[in-house]
């Protein structure tokens, strides 16, 4: 087998790829993924999306590595030594709902969204790779035992992880920076993504 | 809006068109209660902070429309001159307070650390009681939570021995 018909059968692997796992399609009906062929070039650019989106400030912020939110663009840790505490919820007396309520609030700039707290200890992203993130996302022990119907509904319509596209004013009054695509095309991504099988591309 | 809440123990009705109004504001400038601190309004330095249903919040951050039902009280709340709480007889034996305006704030906060954590260290100290004095009243004030937490676990003492 020469050098040209290896690359040629690694790229046919690379654009055609079939999973033996079960997913979901968009509606989100379970489909046998051994039914599915999955468009590589399609799967990568959908990962490449979301990946985009779980690394940027206004998500990676809530999942330290460090046990420390961290505040703004610029990732600064969280003033005041907040930090994750027991619960990921901060400390007894002084928690995260000390400030944070269920709402952004306009007059102080605080944000808000239901049960604001930081992502559990092994949901921490700070640092990985893009690979590592999603390995973490889609290990059940350590994405809280969640299946990939529950990842998608997780990821599509929980509250604060929404809230990422509503993040309010800051203390100044100035809008946040929300994540590089929309609410609706970053739905249609996770959606895609799960439903051709959650493949995390090989570099 | 119409919103419902005790402060202090006493029942309070007050009709806002912004249901978003901060409830520091409500408690200052509509029931009158002065002595919850306006500080830096960003949910930062403290000065604002309360109980509601016996936890702690930053007032000027915490939407009236949140309150609704709720048991709030305030530094007005907390004792009384005759029946101080631990807090306060603490505060007034250590001397704690220079200019003072930062004090109703760390004084709740004592009060809600102490209710969670009976004998906190100076850990506890470091993590739960993060408001802000420009004075630098906290070595006065560390000694006082410490004091408190005295005064209130005798007191505890005696409750049970007299029931």
């Amino acid at each position: 087998m020469n050098s040209n018909r290896i690359v040629l059968f690694v790229a046919i692997g690379l654009l055609t790829i079939m999973v033996v796992a079960n997913s979901i399609n968009s509606n989100g009906d379970y489909i046998p993924l051994d039914s599915l062929e999955i468009s590589a070039a399609d799967n990568t650019e959908n990962f490449s999306k979301l990946m985009d989106v779980l690394t940027h400030p206004r998500c990676m912020n809530c999942h330290p590595n460090d046990n420390i939110p961290k505040q703004g663009i610029d990732r600064h840790p969280h003033y005041f030594d907040m930090a994750r505490g027991e619960d990921d919820h901060g400390f007894k007396a002084t928690s995260c709902n000390t400030c944070h309520q269920s709402e952004n609030n306009p007059y102080s700039g605080v944000p808000g969204a239901p049960h604001w707290a930081l992502a559990p200890a092994s949901m921490g992203w700070q640092g990985l790779s893009h690979e590592q993130i999603a390995q973490r996302l889609l290990d059940k022990s350590t994405n809280g035992g969640k299946d990939h119907k529950a990842l998608v509904e997780h990821l599509t319509q929980d509250k604060l992880v929404l809230w990422a596209w509503e993040p309010g004013v800051d203390a100044n009054g100035n809008l946040r920076e929300t994540p590089p695509i929309s609410k609706e095309e970053y739905i249609q991504v996770v959606e895609e993504w799960f439903a051709n099988g959650a493949v995390i591309p090989v570099n | 809006m119409t919103i419902n809440f005790t402060l202090n123990g006493s029942a309070e009705t007050v009709t806002l068109s912004d249901d978003m109004t901060p409830l520091l504001w409500v408690i200052r400038d509509i029931l009158g209660q002065k002595g919850t601190k306006f500080g830096c309004g960003k949910a930062a330095c403290g000065a604002c902070t309360i109980h509601v249903n016996g936890e702690a919040v930053r007032s000027c951050s915490y939407p009236i429309k949140f309150a609704e039902g709720k048991k709030v009280v305030t530094i007005e709340g907390l004792g009384t001159l005759d029946n101080p709480h631990p807090v306060q007889q603490a505060w007034v034996e250590k001397v704690v307070p220079q200019c003072g305006y930062c004090q109703p704030g760390f004084m709740m906060a004592t009060a809600a650390l102490l209710e969670k954590i009976p004998n906190p260290t100076d850990e506890d100290i470091d993590k739960n009681i993060i408001n802000i004095c420009r004075c630098g009243t906290y070595y006065r004030m560390r000694k006082a939570i410490q004091r408190a937490a005295e005064i209130k676990a005798n007191e505890l003492i005696e409750t049970s021995k007299t029931s």
